[in-house]
């Protein structure tokens, strides 16, 4: 046994872990984080215990025992000594709009009291406390381990009596933002191959001081900053850009009919296109000098015309690179946020802008997190059917 | 030879390769553990003389070092060292879970002040140890309603407001705010910041709500319908801006006849660099930001000291000196008129808080915003897709 493992193979194999380690610390465990972030929320269930336990005998219907209101407006109390209160508010209020200040503002005006009946009393600080509503949201934040953050990431939420309904119509935007995420990256990753073939294709059979100049052109941008190049997109395409300047100089267009070419899902896309273009290109090209011009010879010896020969020869074999580039396009746009952000306007966000708002603004980490994790169903789903209909060992990086 | 022999053998008694992998990484877990581990318990450092402060770059920052920053490496001995972000508080959250701690004190716009200091992000001041008024009205008293908190000092005056492109409109240009919404009058296209922040507001006020009730119809469902009702009446004339330097470039650009900005935008676009771009006030939202420390930097002492020093009044006045945004405190913004006549006699025309524009300003109700960004970010961008 032990000598069977002593073969050059182990050796080999050691020689990836530092890669195995790699991967456990920059992939396997934050994803695995964030996964945790997305389903797990202890802050008010640790912050509020006696609260909670004194509201799993409450019926759900009727206002809730004198008892249940006099231990949250202690545990209130102490929170706020501890300054710990505002955290716990915000959380009940991604439940329930208006709990934030309703329980801050409470445990404000009730400090220091002793009122013969705490119902009236914080009734009397905010009248949220008439409304059955509020202890609801307050039980279902108080839940340890959540499905919330899922629903809320396909719009849809919990009624007060726990049922599962979808959100307020105007509310509803990640499935509409999911959808447009996913159709605008298939469009990219087609213009993509509708460019890049060509392109591969030159750089690939091209003559040498012009293949080679063809390859900087494509890879020149890629040592740009994102920012500078979607920048550059905004002087180009805007009303008043050198695109739009030309048109009406050329008399194409009249000042007043310049087309508006970003600030939309226009912008996005073009912009996009340009930034991952070297993405599918350079797999392909990859693929193309491996493929012999033999074989072209051959077929074009036995009497194939050139559209033939192209369509049984030879682009049968660049279906490989393909696979590999379009998915790593594909892959690469639904992720990205910057460039949606700066040329999108109004109609060319992406639901990563979503993910970062909550990432770093409404520091709402679990809903980013459950977010992520649609995206990510996503893709494995988009890849799933790939394997079935290409399959992925056919794909090619070169 | 004899070395090369033993290695081989030491690594032949190791095992099946998948027992190697494991081990390898729990020791570099274990290793990582020791680390953190070692790193908690070692012994406080003596506080070095040195400090990280992050804020926004550009002109703001440079601004801060002359204000105070050099003057208070002089005064102490600190040095500060400045980085930048381009605002929220993931960064500073993330700091803290990993418990690696390399920032101090840091330029917070005020809605992530107050949420920072109700997630224990930042650490807790004595409001009344901040420097008094010259004439000893304490700090509590001296600072503008509404632009103080418990975990924050320092601090700026800034509003949103909107300006025109003097070309687009050379006579009887836009007055107010209700002039932004009036695309018959006005015709071409508008720059509003992407968020519903501030433009639910400009919505109400160009509908007729008077300032010091907006907030009052904003929380109602009618109130909220009416504001998003106002915004559609623009809506297709409107380009979204999301960094605070496009709105300029966009109005520079003539993509759009007139846009909202930060009010130290337009002055350093308008004065400083020379476009004809006419502010328009009425209708001015205020809102603040402050300067807040990092909780748990091991370097509390010296941040503290720094916070102090730049919540001077003279300090913060001079901040305005090289940048137009008001002082937060009202003893400051006196000092910057009184030095407004050695050299600075444009500089007055330019501040929000200019006595008379306070009249008519709204401040930003950051309260009622901490309750409802979440739902009315959702609200704004499900409606800009529709």
């Amino acid at each position: 046994m032990a000598a069977a493992l002593n073969t050059p193979r182990s050796r080999a194999f050691a020689l990836t872990l530092p890669v195995i380690a790699f991967l456990a610390f920059s992939f396997i465990a934050p994803v695995g984080t964030m996964l945790w972030h997305s389903i797990y929320e202890p802050e008010v269930a640790d912050a509020l215990p006696e609260t909670l336990a004194a509201l799993e005998t409450w019926d759900g219907r009727s206002l809730p025992s004198e008892a249940v209101y006099r231990t949250a407006a202690r545990e209130f109390e102490k929170l706020r000594s501890e300054r710990a209160l505002g955290g716990i508010a915000t959380r009940v209020n991604r439940v329930y709009v208006g709990a934030r200040s309703t329980i801050v503002r409470t445990a404000r005006r009730l400090q220091g009291a002793t009122p013969s009946s705490w119902r009236e009393a914080m009734a009397e600080a905010d009248a949220d406390w008439r409304d059955i509503a509020i202890w609801g949201a307050i039980q279902r934040a108080g839940e340890r381990y959540t499905l919330r953050h899922y629903l809320h990431a396909v719009d849809l939420d919990y009624d007060p009596a726990g049922n599962v309904v979808p959100l307020e119509p105007e509310r509803a935007i990640h499935l509409p933002l999911l959808a447009n995420t996913l159709l605008a990256s298939a469009g990219i990753t087609l213009l993509c191959l509708a460019l890049g073939y060509p392109l591969a294709y030159a750089i690939a059979n091209g003559r040498r001081p012009w293949s080679t100049v063809a390859m900087l052109l494509v890879l020149v941008p890629f040592w740009m900053s994102l920012i500078v190049r979607s920048t550059s997109w905004i002087v180009m395409l805007q009303r008043q850009g050198l695109v739009n300047d030309a048109l009406v100089a050329a008399g194409a267009i009249a000042d007043d009919q310049r087309f508006t070419m970003i600030h939309n899902m226009v912008g996005t896309v073009v912009a996009m296109t340009h930034v991952l273009l070297p993405f599918l290109v350079l797999p392909l090209y990859a693929v193309m000098r491996t493929i012999p011009p033999l074989h072209r010879q051959a077929a074009a010896s036995l009497g194939a015309g050139p559209w033939q020969t192209f369509a049984h020869v030879y682009w049968p074999q660049t279906l490989p690179g393909i696979g590999a580039g379009a998915l790593l396009v594909f892959m690469l746009a639904i992720g990205y946020y910057i460039a949606p952000a700066l040329v999108g306007g109004r109609t060319g966000q992406f639901i990563s802008n979503v993910i970062a708002y909550h990432m770093q603004y409404s520091l709402n980490w679990g809903l980013a997190a459950a977010l992520n994790f649609v995206l990510l169903a996503c893709v494995v789903a988009i890849f799933a059917v790939f394997h079935r209909l290409v399959g992925v060992e056919r794909i090619r990086f070169g | 030879m004899n070395g090369a022999a033993g290695r081989e053998r030491r690594f032949r008694r190791r095992g099946a390769p998948w027992r190697a992998a494991c081990l390898a990484v729990l020791a570099v877990l274990a290793a990582a553990a020791l680390g953190q581990s070692a790193l908690a318990q070692a012994p406080a450092p003596e506080e070095p003389a040195s400090l990280t402060f992050v804020s926004w770059g550009g002109p703001y920052a440079r601004a801060q070092r002359s204000a105070f920053i050099d003057a208070f490496t002089e005064e102490t001995g600190i040095t500060v060292r400045m980085d930048d972000y381009s605002g929220g508080l993931a960064q500073v959250r993330a700091q803290i879970e990993a418990g690696d701690i390399h920032w101090d004190a840091i330029d917070l716009e005020r809605a992530d002040v107050l949420l920072g200091c109700e997630e224990g992000l930042l650490e807790h001041l004595d409001v009344d140890a901040l420097p008094p008024a010259p004439d000893g009205t304490p700090a509590s008293e001296d600072y503008y309603p509404n632009t103080l908190s418990d975990c924050g000092g320092a601090g700026i005056v800034y509003a949103t407001i909107f300006a025109y492109h003097g070309d687009a409109f050379p006579t009887d240009g836009p007055t107010s705010i209700k002039d932004f919404f009036d695309v018959r009058r006005f015709p071409g296209r508008r720059g509003m910041r992407r968020s519903p922040m501030v433009n639910l507001e400009f919505a109400l006020m160009a509908d007729g709500v008077p300032a010091d009730e907006v907030y009052a119809v904003l929380d109602t469902p009618v109130g909220k319908a009416r504001a998003f009702r106002k915004l559609d009446s623009i809506k297709p004339h409107v380009l979204w801006w999301e960094a605070t330097g496009q709105p300029v470039q966009m109005l520079a650009d003539h993509e759009v006849v007139m846009t909202t900005a930060y009010n130290g935008r337009i002055f350093t676009a308008g004065v400083v660099e020379g476009h004809a771009f006419v502010p328009v006030w009425r209708g001015q939202v205020l809102d603040s930001g402050l300067i807040g420390i990092i909780a748990g930097t091991p370097r509390l002492q010296a941040a503290t000291a720094f916070l102090q020093f730049a919540s001077r009044p003279e300090r913060m006045a001079a901040m305005t000196g090289h940048f137009p945004y008001s002082p937060s405190r009202r003893s400051a913004a006196a000092l910057v008129h009184d030095s407004a006549a050695d050299g600075l006699p444009h500089l007055l025309q330019h501040l929000p808080t200019d006595p008379e524009r306070l009249d008519y300003a709204l401040w930003s109700d950051s309260q009622w915003w901490s309750d409802h960004i979440d739902e009315m970010t959702e609200r704004f961008s499900a409606w800009l897709l529709r």
